[in-house]
């Protein structure tokens, strides 16, 4: 059986079928499954794909949180399996404490949309195992609230216990030591901005998504108990 | 009873308010000088149910904590007023 991914889809959510596209490309099954789900049925990884959720009414992923298959996604998490959120997704792995520190406002209040150049900082991660370290990936950002900030311990932590997974090359929206994405010590939770998924085909103007988007499809595999 | 509640939501102190820093520099353009500290919250207002005023006190507290704020970020001040009564 192929592997497969589940894509959480919350009233809002809009790149869930970008990263759907993705995965088939890439020789996986994706299956988009709705916040009211309380099961994640067979899902070997599970992305939490970018947009609005719940039209970010309070703040973006406060009441995504509160849905029915974040429970699910919870203890999966807890159970070692791979979960990626994607911008927006990101912003809901933070408000559900799946992952640490928040997402505020833009520093000089500007909408971000457009390639950053991200550098792979670390690749023992669900996300990155298949890029290299130094690498500089061109892949799209689109966000309002992608400033990531954290206590100073957890700046700590997040540096002594390498979860920095990737920094902005040249910092679009004031983000605490230029992070674009971080994951959970057990560096099978991840969450970014940029959209890895919007960066996996020449009509799109970069590539340079497939290697991260490959990664989880490995970890997924492995997750799975598939050979690679 | 019923109490009026009023939950006011602001930015933890250090944490930048770009909002209120844009207001701040709106400001002398339009003729008002001297006036700084600018930021910018929300507020958020519901009626409860609650036997008493402590109790009510200890919902909105595990609300504000659990929902309407992220502690990361953010602060809350509650207020809240035994309802009034509509006159007959």
């Amino acid at each position: 059986m192929a592997t497969k991914v589940a894509v959480i889809r919350f009233p809002g959510t809009n790149c869930e079928f970008d990263v759907v596209e993705v995965v088939q490309q890439l020789g996986a099954q994706a299956q988009i499954v709705f916040h009211d789900e309380p099961s994640l049925g067979s899902a070997d990884a599970v992305v939490i794909a970018g947009g609005f959720a719940h039209g970010d009414y309070l703040r973006p992923g406060a009441i995504a949180r509160f849905s029915p298959v974040m429970e699910a996604v919870a203890s999966f998490a807890q159970s070692g399996g791979p979960v990626v959120g994607i911008c927006n997704g990101f912003q809901v792995l933070t408000e559900a404490n799946l992952l640490p520190g928040a997402l505020q406002k833009n520093a000089g209040l500007k909408f971000r949309c457009g390639f950053t150049e991200l550098r792979v900082e670390n690749s023992n991660s669900v996300l990155t195992s298949e890029a290299q370290v130094g690498d500089i990936l061109s892949i799209p950002i689109n966000h309002f609230e992608g400033n990531y900030t954290c206590s100073s311990e957890t700046l700590a932590e997040l540096q002594g216990e390498d979860r920095v997974l990737f920094r902005y090359v040249t910092n679009p929206n004031g983000s605490v030591d230029d992070i674009a994405g971080i994951c959970n010590q057990s560096r099978n939770v991840v969450g970014l901005m940029p959209h890895p998924e919007r960066a996996c085909h020449d009509l799109l103007g970069s590539r340079d998504g497939i290697v991260l988007m490959s990664s989880l499809l490995r970890a997924a595999g492995l997750n799975a108990g598939l050979p690679n | 009873m019923m109490f009026d509640v009023v939950v006011e939501v602001r930015l933890r102190a250090g944490i930048a308010d770009p909002q209120g820093a844009t207001i701040e520099r709106a400001l002398p353009a339009l003729g008002f000088d001297g006036v700084t500290g600018v930021s910018v919250g929300k507020s958020i207002r519901f009626s409860l149910q609650a036997a008493d005023e402590s109790a009510a006190h200890a919902v909105v507290t595990d609300l504000c904590h659990r929902f309407l704020t992220n502690p990361v970020i953010e602060d809350s001040e509650i207020s809240l007023h035994p309802a009034e009564v509509a006159a007959h």
